[in-house]
């Protein structure tokens, strides 16, 4: 079954390839079997590697698949090769599954869409390059799947391109996730120069022979690959993109701009872990990045009114968890929050669509409001999801996978009382966001009218979600709570278990005994200040400071503003004022000079007689004086 | 010389232009009986020779000119003005 | 003897098309078609035929060599050669000559429509000349094919161009001639010094490869060789002929200059200024590159500022030859083959951006982005067709020019030029600006301007399928055509590499 692993990524590839040709010709219905088939059948193909890998493990936990030499330059040999360990065979997992159920709730989704077809070339596009991106046995392999999944953001996030808005923050996430692949292309420049290869696994192990711990070459090299994190995975300071790509479809921002690109980040810091060990400053770096992001975007999640807006700031926030747990070495909780992750986050958005849809086209939770009664099904799998998302104690998965991180933040090697604190604070954020979305969309007064009501293709794969959202993190739990290991025993043939600390003054009961009071404390402040006692947030947000305030956060700290003027502005006033090239007008220069020139020298061409006789005769007493000067 | 230069008829041009001519052969002529050698003279010769030539073609283009311009003024026919 | 035929069909099928098209112009079009396809087939066959790039002639590193007497003047002993020769590199070249000349031919079917016998004389002169520069190894029968490019391409750009059309041809023609004269001077001057160290007089490449110059004197003439190229390439500071050349051109002519006049530029750098001035030009190559990634900068930076498609596309190639110069003076393996995907890359990729505006300019009759714009929703398939080549152009991997700048960045790189490709590499970022301006200013946005037009025609894609294959191909299997140049480049590496010097790797 293994060596079906090449059909996981074609298949996809083969249904954008007949949509992308074929596509507008085919009918709906056809359109609608191709695209989510093609993930289906991708999805079904993972499932049975996956069979097989756990009965079956290779030898070496891990699967090499070669298909052919890419290119061969002096020593320089990139393959294309799959490489399926637990690490990727997870993500694979998650990606068709997760990418399927969206694929599934599109086809109504995007029903009576003009660019039907053109949406799924595009989805399935994105997919078999996310399949790259974590299937890649080498990083430049991984580096078409990275660059190739942002071309789908791009395509996706603009798909609606009549309006110039959309296009504008389709590009806007392109530029910014570009100056994060710069970064990451000099990453790899290094790590080849240096270490000679490019294949991963090849690259961990000379990396880990090469370079002593504390390198400074592992550092510049680490630092260059979260710089690439950074874009993708929207992190300080790149974070940028990710809000305004909301002005995509719904399940595309629930499939890339939740589930699983922006995760990619994550995914690239996990699969090159070695050079992270090697690094502390540059580990140092990620989880400063983490827990600086996740507090920011958390803050930021509080003060937006548009429902997709409030859910990208909190997508942010959770990869900052990940990120956080990455660089305090905790890798296999950072991959398990992502799985957790990917199921609730992507259903909060698909639930975000329906009620979006529902009230017609209406992004403003402030004008919703009492859907819980309209919309039951919506409500019950978006309440799971949000308390997942928030971190309901004992049944839901957010709360194992995201105490896990809380706990590693402080317990393990690279961990702090710091990191913990933040960690602990983000938790108290998530909750109120999440409760506050909540509590403003389907409790309260209805204020909207509900026009349409999702159908079954819209509401099972969002039930399926809801299921995952809530069991997923049973495979994972702590000491004290059945200690359950079967993640991390599966990821360990991947990534090293995550070291504890020696003389912790806290144990992990008390850690998450503090993470459920967060929780509470969340849930209960945003019951007081949304449901209860409205008025509250006008006496927040009235005086002076407390605008000031909102409008910092609400406008994500200002940072748009900054780059704005600091990289923007220069460039469109650079290209404004030279768009006629001012080196042209050296050469305009040269000419003009030939030309004044023509100008004076034509004027002595008389054309008369007299006066070139004349010019003779001066031309000629002139040279007879000269001689009879210089003479003596 | 003075002639060749501010007169405007092509006629008295051409007349100037033959004492000019004239001039330089008498020059050759004293000089050859100055140092006692005949070969001024043989030059003399020479410039006559031109100088018939010369008034032929002259005269050729004048009456040429004086045909399309109706006039011998110099400063009409000034077409080469660059 | 069927390398004289490459050049020779080509030529005798321009007077041809010349003849024929006093009686039907259609004639005229399918001579030229037959003539330049023979050609590419006969590309193919020799590909084919050496693919494995072991046959080398005893005489060098050449696949096929053809040698006669052409000017011979023996009281001055000087002998000057119809010597053509053809390795990996010029194979590729010629191939990649041929594949443009067909799109040449089939973009003006229908754009073309006043003197048609003597246009395709000229495109054919041109593909023909082109031909033998890269096949010359005659230094004088190379200027003679040099130079020989010219008059056609002014003819093609001031009679077929559009409303600044003589500026444009005048400018081409005085910028490309005043440094090819420099690079004549050098030819010169080497013949001569040549003739001063062992007494003979010599145009031949391989006989002119060792001669012993001084310092001062090599630099000098290297860099009046090097002139002579780059501003062919276009480099950096020598470049603004092309945005206006470009602009004006016919179709034919823009994709003619940018797949393939410019490729002449950093042909002759390889084979000439590398090896035939070795030291000079390893103590040239900081200052080449410098000029070079200031090229790819502003080259993108300008592509961005511009809002005439041509003129924007035309930029980007200021850009991406760039790299190509970059890829040349970092004169390792990797920036040097990647400098030859980047060539091919960039010859495919453009060329069908200038054919994708051509064909726009052929329906609506403007090149202005403000009279443009939501051009989707009318012709999906062109538009489809135009997002493939703006990610082509920057450098999305899977496509070919991803292979080259990749290549070229990471021998940069390697060979200890930090800073260079941090600058190079924002470059690259800022492809990313003008390629989706491009999309977003022409195809996207609301169709303002109520445009209603005609989708791809079968003779467009046509067109458009096998570039879409190669750019492809480039990116996602190159090995084949790298085989096909590594010998070459070796070799010229071998040469450029002064003894004494270790090989940068």
């Amino acid at each position: 079954m293994l060596k079906l692993l090449w059909l996981i990524p074609a298949l996809p590839c083969a249904g954008f390839l007949t949509l992308a040709f074929f596509g507008p010709r085919l009918s709906r219905r056809a359109v609608a079997l191709i695209g989510p088939g093609v993930v289906l059948a991708s999805a079904v193909v993972s499932w049975s590697v996956a069979m097989s890998f756990f009965l079956a493990p290779p030898p070496g936990g891990a699967f090499v698949q070669e298909l052919w030499t890419w290119m061969d330059v002096a020593g320089f040999h990139p393959k294309m090769a799959l490489y399926l360990d637990p690490l990727s065979l997870v993500m694979m997992l998650v990606v068709t599954s997760v990418g399927f159920l969206i694929h599934w709730y599109s086809t109504e989704f995007m029903a009576e869409d003009e660019g039907y077809s053109r949406f799924f070339a595009y989805m399935n596009l994105f997919v078999a390059s996310m399949l790259v991106l974590l299937l890649g046995d080498n990083l430049l392999l991984l580096y078409l799947g990275w660059e190739g999944v942002g071309l789908c953001s791009y395509l996706l996030i603009g798909f609606w391109y009549t309006d110039p808005a959309n296009g504008r923050a389709a590009r806007k996430a392109f530029y910014v996730t570009r100056v994060g692949d710069t970064a990451m292309s000099l990453g790899l420049f290094l790590l080849f120069t240096q270490l000679g290869t490019l294949q991963i696994q090849d690259l961990m192990r000379e990396a880990h022979d090469q370079w002593g711990t504390g390198s400074k070459l592992a550092t510049a090299a680490g630092l260059l690959l979260l710089g690439g994190a950074c874009g993708k995975s929207a992190q300080l300071p790149l974070q940028v993109w990710l809000p305004d790509a909301m002005a995509g479809p719904t399940p595309t921002s629930a499939l890339i701009h939740a589930a699983t690109m922006v995760t990619a980040g994550v995914y690239l810091i996990a699969r090159t872990h070695v050079i992270f060990e090697v690094s502390p400053t540059a580990q140092f770096a990620v989880a400063a990045v983490g827990a600086a992001t996740l507090l920011i975007a958390g803050f930021s999640a509080m003060t937006q009114w548009d429902i997709k807006k409030s859910l990208a700031f909190s997508t942010i926030s959770q990869i900052g968890y990940m990120f956080l747990a990455l660089g305090v070495g905790a890798w296999s909780a950072a991959i398990f929050h992502f799985m957790t992750h990917a199921f609730f986050k992507a259903l909060l958005f698909l639930g975000a669509g329906i009620v979006i849809e529902a009230c017609h086209h209406e992004h403003s939770m402030f004008k919703m409001g009492g859907l819980r009664k309209e919309l039951p099904v919506t409500f019950w799998t978006f309440a799971i999801a949000g308390c997942s998302l928030a971190g309901l104690p004992l049944v839901t998965a957010g709360f194992y996978s995201k105490g896990l991180i809380i706990w590693n933040a402080y317990a393990s090697a690279g961990g702090s009382m710091v990191l913990w604190l933040a960690a602990v604070f983000g938790a108290l954020l998530t909750s109120i966001y999440t409760f506050r979305m909540i509590f403003l969309t389907f409790f309260g007064e209805p204020k909207a009218h509900v026009v349409k009501r999702p159908g079954a293709a819209m509401k099972i794969p969002v039930m399926i979600l809801a299921f995952f959202a809530a069991v997923a993190g049973f495979v994972e739990t702590p000491g004290f709570l059945g200690h359950a290991h079967v993640f991390s025993n599966f990821m360990q043939k991947a990534l090293p278990e995550a070291v504890e600390r020696r003389g912790l003054g806290m144990s992990e009961l008390g850690s998450e005994a503090v993470v459920m009071l967060a929780f509470l404390a969340g849930l209960a402040i945003a019951y007081f200040f949304f449901l209860k006692k409205p008025a509250l947030q006008e006496s927040v947000t009235e005086p002076p400071v407390g605008q000031a305030v909102h409008r910092f956060w609400f406008s994500d700290w200002g940072m748009d503003w900054l780059y704005d003027k600091l990289f923007v502005q220069p460039l469109w006033w650079f290209a404004r004022i030279n768009k006629r090239d001012f080196i042209d007008s050296f050469y305009a220069a040269v000419a003009a000079v030939t030309r004044a020139l023509w100008v004076v020298l034509r004027s002595t061409q008389t054309g008369r007689l007299r006066w070139y006789a004349a010019v003779i005769v001066a031309g000629t007493i002139l040279f007879v004086a000269l001689a009879l000067v210089a003479k003596p | 010389m003075i002639g060749l230069l501010v007169r405007r008829n092509l006629l008295f041009i051409l007349m100037s232009l033959e004492v000019m001519v004239n001039a330089a052969g008498l020059a050759f002529v004293v000089a050859g009986a100055g140092h006692g050698q005949a070969d001024g003279q043989a030059m003399f010769i020479f410039i006559l020779a031109i100088a018939a030539a010369e008034v032929a073609v002259g005269l050729a283009l004048v009456l040429l000119l004086y045909h399309r311009y109706r006039t011998l003024d110099v400063d009409v026919a000034s077409q080469l003005r660059g | 003897m069927i390398l004289v035929w490459l050049i020779v069909v080509l030529f005798s099928g321009g007077v041809l098309a010349w003849i024929a098209a006093r009686w039907n112009e259609a004639a005229a079009r399918w001579i030229s078609l037959a003539a330049v396809t023979a050609d590419f087939l006969l590309s193919l066959e020799l590909w084919r035929k050496y693919s494995a790039g072991a046959h080398f002639l005893p005489n060098g590193p050449w696949l096929v060599d053809f040698n006669a007497e052409w000017i011979s003047i023996p009281l001055a002993g000087v002998n000057i050669h119809l010597h053509l020769a053809m390795d990996g590199l010029s194979l590729l070249m010629v191939a990649l000559t041929c594949l443009l000349g067909i799109m040449s031919v089939l973009t003006s079917w229908r754009e073309i429509s006043q003197r048609v016998g003597f246009f395709h004389l000229n495109l054919m002169a041109i593909l023909g000349a082109i031909v033998g520069v890269f096949l010359a190894v005659d230094l004088f029968l190379f200027y003679f094919a040099w130079e020989l490019m010219l008059v056609p391409m002014y003819f093609l750009i001031a009679v077929w161009g559009h409303e600044r059309r003589i500026y444009a041809a005048v400018k081409f023609f005085i910028f490309t001639q005043a440094c090819g004269l420099l690079m004549l001077v050098s030819i010169l001057a080497l013949v001569f010094a040549h003739h001063q160290a062992t007494g003979v007089y010599t145009f031949e490449y391989a006989d002119l490869l060792n001669t012993p110059l001084s310092r001062g004197a090599a630099f000098l003439m290297m860099l009046g060789m090097f002139l002579g190229f780059a501003v062919k390439l276009p480099m950096f500071p020598l470049h603004p002929w092309l945005p206006d050349a470009h602009t004006e051109a016919p179709t034919a002519g823009s994709l003619i200059l940018a797949g393939l006049l410019l490729k002449t530029g950093a042909y002759g750098l390889l084979r000439f200024v590398l090896p035939l001035f070795p030291e000079a030009s390893r103590d040239f190559a900081p200052a080449a590159m410098t000029l070079a990634v200031a090229g790819i900068v502003y080259g993108a930076v300008m592509a961005f500022a511009q809002t005439d498609l041509k003129r924007l596309v035309a930029y980007t190639s200021v850009s991406h030859l760039g790299f190509v110069l970059l890829g040349i003076y970092a004169r390792n393996d990797w920036a040097l083959e990647g400098a030859l995907v980047s060539m091919i890359a960039h010859g495919v990729s453009t060329g069908s951006l200038f054919m994708l505006v051509g064909q726009l300019q052929e329906r609506t009759h403007t090149r202005e982005m403000d009279r443009l714009g939501g051009l989707w929703a009318t012709i999906p398939r062109l538009s489809g067709i135009a997002m493939f080549f703006a990610m082509g152009s920057m450098g999305l991997p899977g496509l070919g020019d991803f292979v080259g700048e990749f290549l070229v960045l990471m021998g940069t790189y390697y060979a200890g030029h930090f800073g260079l490709t941090v600058a190079a590499s924002v470059g690259v970022l800022f492809s990313t600006l003008y390629a989706l301006k491009f999309i977003q200013r022409a195809y996207h946005g609301p169709n303002t301007h109520q445009w209603k037009i005609q989708d791809l025609a079968p003779r467009e894609a046509l067109i458009f399928a096998p570039m879409i294959v190669v750019l492809l191909w480039l990116g996602v299997y190159p090995q084949p055509v790298i085989r096909t140049f590594q010998p070459a480049m070796q070799a010229i590496q071998q040469f450029s590499n002064a003894p004494g010097e270790a090989p940068p790797r």
